[in-house]
């Protein structure tokens, strides 16, 4: 049953990225990767962490992808444009290729090393802390890792002032 | 009951899509989009192997890593709306020159 | 009869039915109340003509949206134009999902085990809610931008702009009452507002935390664009907003959305605030009737804001949203913070 729904998930996950690289309007890319991010939420709650699903429905498809979406209607972005004559002989049909031939490459590495490794089953013992588990992560937040938290808490103000900063328009 | 390796195979596949992404699309939004994947697919393997050892260290762990990313989209549509404003278009071949 | 499903799933099978049919009524009943009262605030009697006192009122509306025509701009990006109106509808009722609305029942002593009244009560209830409603933004914003108008699409924009600013105060004001109940979860958070002070006055949270409810408030009726804070959907400035193009069963699924949300944030501020379907004298297996009393309340309360308040204009609105709601809401969160440490 659990395999079913992993596989279900798993196969939206995998065709929504396929499209989102693969198709040219970035406003249907956009929606795509929500669809994405979605089944990925669900591969988390197969998973245990409740939380972790949440806060990736909130923080990845409630507030990045509409920063995104915003982005891509205030341009007005348009689908692809031809590349230039110098770098078209590049980037052509052959420069295609490699790319393409380098990623597939790059997952069958992975796929290969993973084959290599034995199977490890999902520790069982595991699944009773799911129900704390807003505890159990808010406890390590706050005392083991709270370093790395005041840290992104600075991080975050840089990124507000720098984004701000940068699409200020230029006053001539 | 699922095996780990099936977490770990489907992130990594998803890592390669987002790579491709990065290689292939001429469109620096499409681009960022990609490395979105690709920051997914390492929140995936670090809640998989986190429940695979029994520790919540995995999910304090994706946590940072999505306001790592949060911060990395603002900022780099920000720079995407400046590098538009400049040259009209989002085609990475246009910002070749070191010169703006 | 071994091919059937067990009792208990036949049970809540028919309960997702009853909540889900509930939830559209409760939209209807909303379109009646709405005109009712409204007439009666500016003193006219409202409709009066299909069916006792015009209840059937919302059901002729839907009678004639049914056969107008479903027109599309030619210009429009079908996907995403069609989707719109279901993203919206379907964020909006599965927000209802993770709320209980009463305590366990056993209808007709038909089952072995009494089942609790609420489609499913997961531990991180309250933050499901945020999720979803932060789903339901992306309906308004497609709606906006595949209509391919100048109006949906400032409408579209303003409207989603707006609900992202209100729903940090909405986020802030729940955060203060789960450190209060120290659970996620909305059935602890009502079983923790059960029992009394002094005998009489009972132990609901707006009594500890009336700034929390007033944020709360003003922030669900900012995120469900609802006046005072319609400016998006404003007759006189904009149109219709971002359904100015949709006409027919899409123009209803917009309404309808809307009305559900209400019901939502209704609902989960009775449960935050109000003690659920806690109270006197009725017996357990009624409490649900509580629980419709005060989402009721609620619900009137928002149609008189509606109809007695001026409109903010839209710059007003953003900068409530952030210079004054927002720092409320964190010196709320500081304030319970350091009671709930002293206090315990």
């Amino acid at each position: 049953m659990d395999v079913l729904a992993f596989y279900a998930f798993a196969a939206i996950a995998v065709l929504a990225s396929l499209l989102v690289i693969g198709q040219g309007n970035p406003m249907h890319s956009v929606m795509l990767l929500i669809v994405s991010f979605g089944a990925l939420a669900g591969l988390y709650v197969l998973l245990d962490a409740p939380f972790t699903a949440v806060t990736q429905i909130i923080v990845y498809a409630g507030a990045i992808m509409v920063l995104f979406l915003f982005v891509v209607m205030l341009l007005n972005v348009p689908r692809e444009e031809p590349a230039p004559a110098g770098v078209a002989t590049l980037l052509g049909p052959t420069g295609m290729r490699i790319g393409a031939v380098l990623s597939l490459l790059l997952a069958g590495e992975m796929l290969w090393a993973l084959g290599r490794v034995g199977l490890g089953w999902l520790n069982q013992g595991a699944a009773a802390s799911s129900v704390s588990s807003v505890r159990a992560i808010g406890s390590g937040i706050f005392t083991d890792h709270a370093f790395a938290f005041e840290a992104t808490s600075v991080l975050i103000l840089v990124a507000m002032l720098g984004a701000v900063v940068l699409a200020r328009r230029e006053h001539s | 009951m699922v095996p780990l390796n099936y977490y770990l195979a489907l992130s990594g596949v998803l890592f390669a899509i987002g790579t491709a992404g990065v290689f292939l699309r001429r469109n620096l939004i499409t681009v960022l989009l990609s490395i979105e994947i690709m920051l997914n697919a390492v929140n995936l393997t670090f809640v998989a192997v986190g429940r695979y050892r029994g520790s919540v260290d995995g999910q304090i762990i994706t946590f940072f890593v999505m306001t790592v990313a949060a911060a990395e989209a603002a900022v780099g549509l920000a720079l995407i709306i400046a590098l538009f404003r400049h040259r009209e278009t989002l085609s990475p071949d246009a910002f070749t020159a070191l010169k703006w | 009869m071994s091919w059937l499903p067990s009792p208990e799933i036949i049970a809540r099978l028919v309960l997702i039915f009853v909540v889900f049919n509930c939830l559209v009524l409760s939209a209807a009943f909303m379109v009646w109340m709405e005109r009712k009262v409204c007439a009666y605030i500016q003193d006219r009697s409202g409709p009066n003509r299909v069916g006792f006192e015009g209840v059937l009122q919302p059901f002729a509306d839907v009678i004639k949206l049914l056969f107008k025509e479903q027109l599309k701009p030619k210009a429009a990006d079908t996907a995403l134009f069609a989707i719109a109106p279901i993203v919206s509808t379907a964020a909006a009722f599965a927000a209802f999902s993770v709320v209980p609305f009463g305590t366990e029942v056993n209808p007709f002593g038909l089952l072995d085990r009494p089942i609790p009244l609420e489609i499913t009560d997961v531990n991180v209830a309250v933050l499901v809610i945020f999720a979803i409603t932060s789903m339901g933004i992306y309906g308004i914003v497609l709606a906006g931008w595949s209509s391919n108008s100048k109006y949906s699409l400032l409408g579209g924009l303003r409207s989603s702009a707006q609900m992202i600013s209100y729903e940090l105060s909405y986020g802030l004001a729940m955060a203060a009452v789960i450190m209060m109940a120290g659970s996620l979860s909305l059935r602890e958070i009502v079983m923790n507002q059960s029992g009394t002070w002094f005998g009489f006055i009972p132990r609901w949270y707006i009594f500890l935390q009336p700034i929390g409810f007033f944020i709360y408030l003003t922030a669900g009726v900012a995120e469900t664009n609802r006046a005072p804070f319609d400016f998006p959907e404003a007759e006189q400035e904009l149109v219709a907003g971002y359904h100015t193009e949709y006409s027919s069963m899409s123009f209803a699924m917009f309404f309808l959305a809307e009305y559900v949300n209400m019901v939502t944030v209704s609902a989960v501020a009775t449960s935050l605030y109000l003690g659920g379907w806690l109270g006197p004298i009725l017996p357990d297996w009624l409490a649900w009737i509580w629980f419709l009393l005060k989402v009721f309340l609620i619900l009137f309360f928002y149609v008189w804001m509606r109809w007695t308040l001026p409109r903010y204009r839209y710059d007003q609105l953003m900068e409530f949203g952030w210079k004054w709601l927002l720092p409320l809401a964190v010196l709320n969160l500081f304030v319970t913070a350091a009671l709930v440490l002293w206090v315990g």
